[in-house]
């Protein structure tokens, strides 16, 4: 067994956890328990990434490639295959596996990076028998971006998350047949611009307000039942359509990946990701955090900015030059759902991400009543970036609580 | 002598390795894939008390016998069984007496510790139970396990003894003349035998057919089931029952051996030809989830990761069909219903030792090994034990299933052993078994099973027969 002592660790190596290794710097360790950084960045093979970062629009990997030049050159050290499997939080003592052995390593702060996985189709509880063909969005995309095998002949997507979207344009692409993409919302789950290029491009029907009922067949799929669903997302009888497809691919969101921390750390439950304050720092003080963890994020590029704020506070922290302040607790007002920071903090550069529960045309983001910002629509599939300049933060964080909400302008 | 065992279920494989203690030849046959696909895959994993049981009965004296003998054969095989009790739940005034009866009637049965506890005794012990809970019969005998796995070993330590295992093998005749066992003829073909054991579960009426029997006649009573991850966390810690119906034990909220919780089953009676009808329905998972409620207001489903159901072998009086038959050399452990799991190494034991040694004559052998090591999750063992091992081969550190922290060393030696697919990667090793349900590992574990059977990746299945993964290469 080797033994490490750093300053910072960070645990998980896609953008996010690159990211802050790289703004820690010297005295970094990062770990990654696969056999390469990089995340799912290496499996998005197509492009749309860096545009705010990089002001370029990169493809998944190369962005994953700039993010590893900044690594190289922070001189962080770098061990991949290498998974965390315990962390005892008094101490705190990190314990690791890998094919050289086990680590155990005492960081003086620690990163969480860990990313979210995909939610799996058993927790639909759809009614039918169990065949094969049936894959999470990620799980496909790995098949066919990475591995170079389609998942089958002709599929339905269910979910109309940014995944999904983007698979129905890829399997389309490599000639597999793509019957339709299913949401059971009102409105489609990914971003506008890629309902626009990877489903109207190719003429495959988006079909809201539906939802699966069953799925057939019992080797390999043969077939899955839909239906429209009403107000509560029950099934109206009536309404069923069949579908015979060999391959159902789920995006049906994405569960924050927070197992080790859990037991100690105070979590959002509506994030469902560590409670942090605006320096990315968590409520157990030498514990940091950032990327899909968190909370879902968007894009990559807000990912790989939060984890820099992350490594750089955990920095900070190590040397015991992270000045302890006084928080200002933020609160979920109207049409709020996710919402990072938990707390702001005085003097530290501050963005607030929200993501609201229902869209508006016309809204207005309230922080307290010191910013009210015109948006001209508002969607749960779009986050929103509140910049806070530091004369507003300054009056922000004389108050014990702000209430964020969005309103009809 | 040249025995055959048909059915590699909990019931086959314990009788298969039984017979491996004597001088013979035992051949295995099973037409699934792998071990323990059967009934004994989809079930609540409890190994019961017998307090259910009717006094008197085979059954309740096989189901006492069955759970005393666990303690010893999860151990000998390696298998986890934890004895974490049971209650069941009076949830009125009005279920007591019901309550005092099955008291009475597990104490004729038997039933080792037996109390009567008060709300206040029920309620400290499991606090998220039903706030209007009344009292509880306390069966301090009752375990968990894991059915499949101990299937497998038993088959794993059969095969140290000598066993043939023939999977994906199913039987389709059976030869008879002069009233009497001459072979059987399968999908890969024809071995000669001194003596057949009918042991496939819900199908041992067609096996029973094939050898010319019109009994037992096996009807499907349909269990449906929703697990919820360990991530729920120490939410219950025994056996949740309430006072049962005719038809069955009732819907049940049951701790699993890695740590979540099983809700069901229902019971729903399907005709004679739907023995595959194993899917899960609308109606049924619902009735789940109310029945579950009942005993655990408070469950959140957002644990659950999967549903499913299994399928009761139910002959028409309720009764196993354990013994000699018509046939000579034609043994049957047939309509092993509930509380089979629990009944099966009694079964076993039984059924070789007082009827077919005698029968067919058969010596004890000198060598034979009880003991066996399953695949142990590396991270249970011992560090220094770990350490050695990730140093033998480094595949043992190298994590693939980040839920459950399964090897790529496990997913090898897994296959060595038998695993021809995915699931029998999943049952084996429990890689994939996690919250993420495979999401990030499947397409790990699908090349390494490629690798190891020098087959190509599109030609994996998730278990076997036509239930390939992938759909062709991507054109390049
Ligand atoms: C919903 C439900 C809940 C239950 N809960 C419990 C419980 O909590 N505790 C308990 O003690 N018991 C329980 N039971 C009962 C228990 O699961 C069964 O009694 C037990 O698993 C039966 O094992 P088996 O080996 O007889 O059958 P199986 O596991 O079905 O084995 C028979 C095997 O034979 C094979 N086979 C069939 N035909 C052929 C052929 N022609 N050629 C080759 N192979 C063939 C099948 O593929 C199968 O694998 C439950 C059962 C159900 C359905």
């Amino acid at each position: 067994m080797r033994e490490k002592v750093v300053d910072v660790l960070v645990v998980g190596g896609g953008a996010a956890g690159m990211a802050a290794a790289a703004s820690a710097g010297a005295q970094t360790l990062l770990l990654e328990c696969d056999a390469e950084v990089g995340g799912v960045l290496n499996q998005c093979i197509h492009t749309g990434f860096g545009l705010h970062r990089y002001r370029e629009e990169l493809t998944g990997p190369e962005f994953g490639h700039r993010l590893l030049g900044e690594l190289e050159r922070s001189r962080a050290e770098v061990i991949s295959g290498c998974t965390v499997i315990d962390i005892e939080h008094h101490g705190p003592v990190v314990h690791a596996v890998g094919p050289e052995g086990r680590l155990r390593i005492r960081p003086k702060a620690l990163v969480w990076a860990t990313g979210a996985g995909e939610r799996p189709f058993g927790s639909l509880m759809t009614p039918g028998p169990r065949p094969a063909g049936i894959f999470t969005a990620g799980l496909a995309q790995r098949f066919v971006n990475i591995h170079g095998f389609l998942p089958g002949k002709r599929a339905l997507i269910l979910g109309s998350g940014d995944i999904g979207l983007i698979m129905a344009r890829r399997l389309h692409l490599e000639g597999m047949e793509v019957a339709a993409v299913v949401e059971v919302q009102p409105f489609p789950g990914g971003l506008t611009r890629n309902v626009v290029q990877c489903l109207e491009d190719y003429n495959i029907p988006l079909l809201l307000c539906h939802g699966i009922t069953e799925v057939h067949g019992r080797d390999r799929l043969t077939g899955v039942t839909i239906a429209q669903v009403d107000k509560s997302r029950l099934p109206i009888a009536g309404s069923e359509r069949h579908f015979a497809v060999d391959t159902l691919i789920l995006s049906i969101g994405l569960i924050p990946e927070n197992e080790l921390i859990l037991p100690f750390t105070p979590i959002d439950p509506v994030n469902r990701g560590p409670r942090v304050n605006s320096l990315m720092q968590t409520e157990v003080p030498w514990l940091f955090a950032a990327g899909n963890n968190v909370v879902i994020f968007d894009l990559v590029d807000t990912v790989a900015a939060v984890g820099e704020m992350a490594g750089a506070s955990a920095a900070l922290y190590a040397r015991g030059e992270l000045p302890q302040e006084r928080l200002t607790r933020l609160v979920r007002g109207e049409n709020v759902l996710h919402l990072v920071p938990s707390s702001l903090v005085a003097e530290s550069p501050t963005v607030l991400y929200l993501r609201v529960s229902r869209p508006i045309n016309a809204a207005m983001v309230h922080v307290g009543d010191v910013i009210s910002r015109k948006q001209s629509v508002v969607r749960p599939s779009e986050m929103i970036e509140i910049h806070i300049p530091q004369d507003a933060l300054r009056e922000l964080v004389k108050k014990d609580e702000v209430h964020v909400k969005v309103t009809e302008g | 002598m040249r025995i055959a065992v048909i059915g590699g279920g909990i019931v086959g494989s314990l009788i298969a390795r039984e017979l491996t203690r004597y001088e013979s030849a035992v051949l295995l046959f099973e037409k699934e894939a792998d071990i323990g696909w059967g009934v004994t895959k989809a079930n609540s994993a409890i190994v019961h008390g017998g307090l259910h049981e009717t006094p008197g009965t085979e059954r309740a004296r096989l189901c006492v016998e069955g759970n005393r003998l666990y303690e010893e054969l999860s151990r000998d095989l390696d298998v986890p069984f934890k004895r974490v009790g049971a209650y069941v739940v009076a949830l009125s005034h009005k279920e007591l007496p019901l309550l005092q009866e099955l008291y009475e009637q597990g104490l004729r049965n038997g039933v080792p510790g037996l109390e009567m506890h008060d709300r206040g005794t029920i309620l400290t012990r499991e606090p998220n139970l039903n706030p209007n809970a009344v009292a509880g019969l306390w069966s301090p005998s009752v375990g968990i396990t894991e059915p499949w796995s101990l299937a497998i070993a038993a088959v794993e330590n059969g095969m140290e003894n000598g066993l043939a295992l023939h999977v994906a093998e199913e039987v389709t005749s059976i030869e008879v003349a002069d009233g009497r066992v001459q072979g059987i003829v399968t999908g890969e073909g024809e071995y000669e035998l001194d003596a057949v054991v009918n042991a496939a579960g819900l199908f041992a009426d067609r096996v029973a057919e094939m050898a010319g029997l019109l009994e037992p006649v096996l009807l499907p009573c349909r269990g449906e089931y929703l697990l919820l991850d360990k991530k729920v966390g120490n939410f219950i810690s025994s056996a949740l029952f309430p006072t049962p119906n005719k038809l069955s034990k009732g819907i049940l909220v049951v701790p699993t051996i890695d740590g979540g919780i099983l809700l069901g089953p229902t019971a729903q009676d399907l005709n004679r030809e739907e023995k595959e009808a194993n899917e899960t329905t609308r109606h049924g998972v619902q009735e789940a989830i109310e029945g579950a409620r009942r005993l655990v207001p408070q469950l959140d489903l957002s644990f659950v990761v999967k549903t499913f159901a299994g399928l009761r072998p139910e002959t028409t009086d309720k009764k196993f069909v354990i013994g000699r038959t018509s046939i000579i050399g034609f043994f049957q452990a047939a309509g092993i219903r509930s509380p089979g799991l629990t009944a099966a190494p009694s079964i076993a034991r039984f059924l070789v030792r007082d009827v077919i040694v005698g029968d067919l004559n058969l010596t004890g052998k000198r060598s034979f090994t009880s003991t066996h090591h399953k695949i142990r999750k590396i991270l249970d063992l011992p560090v220094e034990e770990r350490d050695r091992l990730i140093e033998a081969d480094s595949r043992y550190g190298r994590i693939i299933c980040q839920c459950n922290h399964v090897t790529e060393g496990e997913i090898v030696r897994a296959i060595h052993r038998g695993a021809r697919n995915l699931d029998g990667v999943k049952f084996r090793t429990c890689a994939g078994f996690g919250r993420c349900q495979g999401g990030s590992c499947t397409d790990k574990i699908l090349l390494i099973l490629a690798r190891e059977l020098e087959i190509s990746p599109d030609e994996v299945t998730l278990r076997g027969g036509d239930s390939t993964i992938l759909g062709g290469k991507v054109r390049t």
